[in-house]
C-alpha cells in the first residue's frame, strides 16, 4: 500500500520531514480518490517531467493529491474552463498564453519598477504612521500584490473584496464544494461584468487591450482575468509574508540584505528556494507507458511533483536546508519549469526586490511582536505562508 | 553559436533576465531575439546558464 502525500510541518520553514530521506527520487503515491500514481522529489525528475510534453496539465486528466490542493483543480475530471490555460496542453496553452507574454517581459516589468516603489512606500508610510503592532500581512504583503496585479489587469481596486474572498475560498483546503461552487460563481459573475465594460470602454490596460485585440471570446477573458488575478496576488503576498518571517527569524541574514552586503536579487532566488510557497507541489499525467527513473509510469498515472522536495535537494543544491542568501540558488523550481513556467515571474521578483529591501530599509528595527510559535501558518492552503504576521520595530 | 527557436518559446524571460546582453524578447510576444548569436567568452558563462535555465528548451547552444 503507498503512502499518501506527507504534509504535516514540523517547522514552519521546512517542508514536511517525510519528503526527504528516502532513496527514492519516484515513489508510489496514494491519492484520496483512490489513484495510485506516483510522488517525484528529486530535482532532476521534477524538471524532466516538467519539460516532458507527454506528461500533460490538462484538468481533466489530473487528479488530486490532497484534497483541493488549489483553484486550478476546481472540477477535476471536467475540462479546464475557457481561458484557464494553466491547466491545458498545447496548441490551446500557447495560443492563450502567446496573448499574454508580450506583457510580461523582463523589460515591461522592468519598466513597472518605480510604480512598485511609490505602493510599497505608501505602505509603508502608513504603516509608520499607524505605529506598532501592525499585521504585515494585512498592512504589506498582500496589498501590494494586490493593487500591483489590479492596475496592470485594469481592475478597480476597490472591488478587491469581491475577489480577496472567492480567491481565498477558492485556494482553502477546508472549504466545501458547495463554498468553493458559490465563490467560482461570484467571482466569474464579477469579471464578466468587468469584461463587459472593457470590451464598451477600453482603457489603458491589460484586459482592455486582450479585449480590443479580439482573439479572445468572453469566457476566455473571463478564465485569462481570473487566473492572473489569483496567482497574481495570492503567490507574491504569501512570499513577502513568509519572507519576512524567515527573515526574522535569521536576523544575519535579514542584516545582509538590509546592508547590501548579499545582492536582493540573489537573495530573492534564494529564499524562493527556502520556502517554496506552492506547498503540494503541481501534478502531471502520463499521456503514455513511460520510463522515468528506472520505473514504468503507465498511461493516465498522476506524477505528485514536490517543488519544496526538489528545492531542497542536496544533488542540487549545496546545504539545502539552510536559509543562506548569498548561496546559489540558480535553477529552483519555485515558479516551475517546462511550458508552464509562471508567466509573472518577472513581475513577481520585482515586488519582491522592491518589498523586501525598502522593508527592512524602513524598519532596521523589524521584529516579531509574538512569540514565533504564535504566527499562525497556512498549512490549510495550496499556497503555503503565513495567516497573520505581527511586527514591531 | 546560439539558436533560438521561437516557435517553442514560450516567453518566460528567463534568457533575458539572466544574459541580458545576449537575449532579449519581442515586445510583442515576448518571445526570444537573440542579439548576439556568436558573443564573446566573456558571456559564455551567462549563456550556458540561460540556455540550462530556459523552461521550454528553446535555445540550443552548438559548437562551431
Amino acid at each position: 500500500m503507498a503512502d499518501v502525500l506527507p504534509t504535516t510541518r514540523v517547522d514552519p520553514f521546512d517542508p514536511p520531514p517525510e519528503l526527504f530521506g528516502t532513496d527514492q527520487p519516484l515513489r508510489p503515491l496514494a491519492y484520496p480518490d483512490g489513484h495510485e500514481g506516483w510522488l517525484v522529489t528529486s530535482h532532476t525528475l521534477a524538471k524532466a517531467v516538467l519539460a516532458d510534453p507527454r506528461f500533460s496539465s490538462k484538468l481533466e486528466l489530473r487528479r488530486t493529491p490532497v484534497r483541493r490542493p488549489s483553484v486550478e483543480d476546481f472540477r477535476v475530471g471536467e475540462p479546464a474552463p475557457p481561458g484557464f490555460f494553466i491547466a491545458m496542453d498545447p496548441p490551446d496553452h500557447t495560443r492563450l498564453r502567446r496573448q499574454l507574454t508580450g506583457q510580461f517581459t523582463v523589460r515591461r516589468m522592468n519598466q513597472l519598477t518605480p510604480r512598485i516603489e511609490q505602493i510599497v512606500a505608501e505602505h509603508l508610510d502608513a504603516m509608520e504612521q499607524a505605529g506598532p503592532p501592525v499585521d504585515l500581512v494585512q498592512a504589506f504583503a498582500l496589498p501590494i500584490p494586490s493593487l500591483v496585479i489590479c492596475e496592470l489587469l485594469g481592475v478597480p481596486y476597490a472591488d478587491r473584496e469581491e475577489f480577496q474572498h472567492a480567491s481565498a475560498v477558492l485556494l482553502g483546503l477546508d472549504s466545501s464544494d458547495e463554498q468553493a461552487a458559490v465563490a467560482m460563481k461570484s467571482i466569474t459573475g464579477y469579471l464578466s461584468g468587468l469584461v463587459g465594460r472593457k470590451r464598451a470602454e477600453p482603457e489603458d490596460d491589460l484586459l482592455s487591450g486582450l479585449a480590443e485585440a479580439g482573439e479572445l471570446g468572453d469566457d476566455e477573458l473571463v478564465g485569462v482575468a481570473l487566473l492572473l488575478l489569483v496567482a497574481g496576488h495570492e503567490t507574491t503576498a504569501n512570499m513577502l509574508g513568509l519572507g519576512t518571517f524567515a527573515l526574522l527569524r535569521h536576523p544575519e541574514q535579514a542584516e545582509a540584505l538590509r546592508t547590501g552586503a548579499v545582492p536582493i536579487d540573489n537573495a530573492v532566488e534564494e529564499l524562493m528556494r527556502y520556502l517554496s510557497v506552492i506547498q503540494f507541489g503541481t501534478t502531471r499525467t502520463a499521456l503514455e507507458d513511460i520510463e522515468l527513473g528506472g520505473r514504468l509510469v503507465t498511461k493516465g498515472q498522476v506524477l505528485t511533483l514536490s517543488l519544496p522536495a526538489a528545492n531542497r535537494d542536496p544533488e542540487k543544491f549545496g546545504n539545502p536546508a539552510e536559509l543562506d542568501l548569498g548561496g546559489d540558488a540558480h535553477g529552483h523550481l519555485a515558479f516551475g519549469h517546462g511550458v508552464h513556467q509562471c508567466l509573472g515571474q518577472q513581475l513577481a521578483r520585482i515586488e519582491m526586490r522592491v518589498g523586501y529591501a525598502a522593508l527592512f530599509e524602513r524598519f532596521p528595527g523589524l521584529s516579531l511582536a509574538v512569540p514565533p510559535s504564535e504566527v499562525p501558518v497556512r498549512d490549510d492552503m495550496a499556497i503555503y505562508g503565513v495567516h497573520r504576521l505581527p511586527v514591531s520595530w | 553559436m546560439i539558436e533560438a527557436d521561437r516557435d517553442v518559446c514560450i516567453g518566460a524571460g528567463m534568457c533575458a533576465l539572466t544574459a541580458p546582453a545576449v537575449f532579449d524578447q519581442d515586445d510583442e510576444d515576448g518571445r526570444v531575439l537573440v542579439l548576439d548569436d556568436r558573443p564573446g567568452a566573456s558571456e559564455a558563462d551567462a549563456v550556458r546558464e540561460a540556455v540550462e535555465l530556459c523552461p521550454s528548451g528553446a535555445l540550443t547552444l552548438r559548437d562551431t
